[in-house]
């Protein structure tokens, strides 16, 4: 239990309730609501459920439930990717290579399977390996250099952007990789990776399935483990952390390694979504990630955040994004609209958590 | 590939080595060279080689790193190089200020002759000045129609994005399409935006536009699905360049749309797709031709003096169209990678 306490103000930016009140200022006292609304996850939900009213309002094509899963596939192609992001600013440290680190990884897969006529499993596999060394890479540089992961990760993101594409080039000729589609094992890694269902008479991708269960075993190791609190200690002062016996180099570079199996995960989608890869996308993403764990409450700074707020930030940045489009607004604009509805949203987030804890 | 010096490119040993050993790292085993062999080899079947002295040409593109356009375009130049005993010098960026430095670089190199894109003209003028003080001729290939004349390039290799969008909107008229989304994956980019005004003008349905993120194809993939469920009176949906229209046809799927798929510019995937019907038809402005055609055009400058174009003219390497027809004949040059 006592794991779960020291967790806690990490995970609410709970102030220590500067109490003018009759009691001694203890968060029990106050109103279960405000309590709840000082939570950055309840913030980021107001703000992505106003988004989503917003738009069921002026977009009557959104009120469809086809729409919806559209909306949910955006944001589980992100929100995958939030995740491990988030839970690696949480420890404190950034990751900038992880948009490319998504089609290096896609492009191992590919490229592996077609030259050598491999099962494609075995091209899914390597390329796990390939992106766990990368987020290992990462973390140990980190780790053992002390330099910001702003620098490494840029290095990372340059090296990886170069890789890929001359790697792709030298092997393939060309600077896309070679359609897979009629191989071995894709049906099979496609179920797993990028099929749909339907519920209801609507398809929904397996990705959403697997953004939230993803999320949800995300929270759990972050709530009730004891790695959990490593991160949060580790994020919040290395040096105590360090102190008090948390294996800070293993926390560290085993998040790089999560951001590794997120990108291979994302990439994996690409590839057997789309069969082919060409080798100069994701450049971009990583901002989409790191924007969507701030958004969902995670600082900057490390050792706050969560895993739930994730979610809710990839959800609005997806809504948004297709809501645009739904609107049938002007296209000229549509980057425009996008910063202003996700200012907006962030704006209502943080309105809800100051005024929660005013008082 | 942002290579500041291309002087390097035929001594980047170690950077092939490097890029080697990270091909073997990630391809674990060394017989990817199977494929690479056999590629070399289909690449190796054109024609004869010119005694003429060897020369150095360079090719400064616009093009952003990874992109099988440009990919197509360099093994054109590769492929005239080769045959006219040509050293070519291959460098590009996609900002403005940039490739102008690389154009600078080419000439501290005393090269040749230089082919240049010119998708930002104002922002080459004062470097091609330099290039034709220095003596060094320069054409123009890709972008730039309405301006390689008054920067005095030699002549000029590509396609009229304007005349290639009319042509695609009066194809489009042949086909009953009565309302189209036009899908512009990089926001602000002219020649984008001067085809899809270009079909605008001759489409007698309405046009609309839609702006993805071409570097993210599950985005693009719900973008254009999105745009589907909103307008449900789109029956084609229009992409200006091919890796898009394979995930557009994909869109429509999602979508449950009955509309159908049409883009500019080709790759060897969309072949298959063009033969099996889930894309209507494609503009092609034959990149392999625009990269030959200018550095060939620059030998024949130097070694016979000659003006392809007569000086005057642009040389229209499209629009060609390729669709159901014709797609079979296509299909063999596409599997090379050079289509």
């Amino acid at each position: 239990m006592s794991m779960a306490q020291r967790a806690e103000p990490a995970v609410g930016t709970t102030p220590p309730a500067s109490g003018p009140k009759d009691s001694d200022g203890r968060t029990a006292r106050r109103p279960l609501a405000l309590r709840l609304l000082a939570r950055p996850e309840v913030g980021v939900f107001l703000g992505a459920a106003a988004v989503l009213v917003f738009f069921l309002i002026v977009a009557p094509s959104v009120r469809q439930g086809s729409s919806m899963a559209t909306v949910l596939y955006q944001s589980s192609t992100i929100g995958i990717m939030a995740l491990p992001v988030a839970l690696l600013m949480i420890g404190g440290e950034f990751d900038l290579s992880s948009g490319v680190a998504v089609i290096s990884s896609a492009l191992t897969a590919s490229m592996l399977s077609y030259q050598l006529t491999l099962n494609v499993w075995t091209g899914v596999i390597v390329a796990l390996l390939v992106s766990l060394a990368i987020g290992f890479f990462n973390g140990w540089m980190v780790v053992k250099t002390g330099l910001p992961s702003f620098l490494i990760t840029l290095g990372t993101f340059l090296i990886l952007q170069g890789v890929n594409l001359a790697v792709t080039k030298l092997i393939t000729g060309n600077v896309a990789t070679d359609d897979i589609s009629d191989m071995d094992g894709f049906g099979q890694a496609r179920k797993i990776f990028a099929s749909s269902f339907d519920v209801g008479g609507v398809q929904v991708k397996i990705t959403v399935v697997w953004w939230l269960a993803f999320a949800a075993l995300a929270t759990w190791v972050l709530l009730r483990t004891k790695y959990g609190n490593w991160i949060f200690a580790v994020g919040g002062n290395k040096d105590s952390a360090r102190a008090v016996g948390v294996p800070v180099t293993f926390t560290k570079i085993s998040l790089f390694m999560l951001v590794g199996f997120g990108a291979w995960f994302v990439g994996m989608h690409n590839l057997f979504s789309f069969n082919t890869v060409q080798s100069g996308e994701g450049i971009g993403n990583e901002l989409i990630y790191i924007a969507a764990a701030v958004i969902g409450g995670c600082l900057l700074t490390g050792g706050a955040g969560s895993a739930i707020g994730p979610v809710f930030g990839a959800f609005m940045f997806g809504m948004v994004n297709q809501g645009i489009v739904y609107a049938g607004w002007n296209p000229d604009w549509f980057k425009a609209f996008l910063g202003v509805m996700l200012l907006g949203a962030v704006l209502i987030n943080l309105w809800v958590q100051r005024t929660a804890t005013r008082r | 590939m942002d290579r500041s010096s291309p002087s390097r490119f035929r001594r980047s040993a170690p950077f092939v080595a490097v890029a080697a050993a990270a091909a073997l790292a990630l391809a674990g085993c060394a017989s990817a060279h199977g494929g690479k062999k056999a590629e070399e080899a289909a690449q190796n079947a054109s024609a004869g080689k010119a005694n003429t002295p060897r020369m150095t040409v360079a090719l400064v593109t616009h093009q952003a790193p990874g992109d099988t356009f440009w990919d197509t375009v360099r093994k054109g130049a590769e492929a005239a190089a080769a045959k006219d005993n040509v050293k070519l010098v291959y460098s590009s960026d996609p900002n403005a200020g940039n490739q102008a430095n690389l154009v600078q670089n080419a000439i501290d190199q005393k090269v040749d002759g230089i082919a240049v894109t010119l998708a930002k003209p104002d922002a080459m003028k004062g470097v091609i000045g330099k290039a034709e003080q220095a003596g060094i001729p320069v054409v123009g290939l890709n972008s730039g129609l309405s301006d390689w004349r008054k920067l005095g390039l030699l002549e000029f290799f590509g396609q009229d994005e304007s005349v290639a969008g009319e042509a695609f909107g009066n194809k489009l008229n042949t086909t009953g399409a009565k309302k189209i989304v036009c899908v512009i994956q990089e926001q602000g980019n002219v020649g984008l935006t001067q085809r899809c005004d270009g079909v605008q003008k001759t489409f007698r349905g309405t046009t609309e536009t839609l702006y993805v993120n071409g570097t993210d194809m599950p985005s693009v993939r719900s973008t254009i699905t999105a745009k589907l469920k909103q307008d449900n009176s789109i029956d084609t949906v229009v992409t200006l360049g091919a890796p898009f229209a394979l995930t557009a046809v994909q869109s429509v799927g999602d979508a449950g749309s009955k509309a159908k798929v049409a883009t500019f510019d080709l790759n060897k995937d969309m072949v298959k797709a063009v033969q099996n019907g889930s894309i209507e038809f494609a503009v092609d402005q034959q990149p392999y031709l625009q990269g030959y055609l200018a550095v060939d055009g620059l030998w024949l400058y130097k070694n016979n003096g000659n003006y392809s174009g007569g000086g005057v003219e642009p040389v229209l390497t499209g629009p060609a169209f390729v669709d159901r027809s014709n797609v079979d004949k296509v299909a063999e040059f596409a599997a090379k990678g050079t289509r």
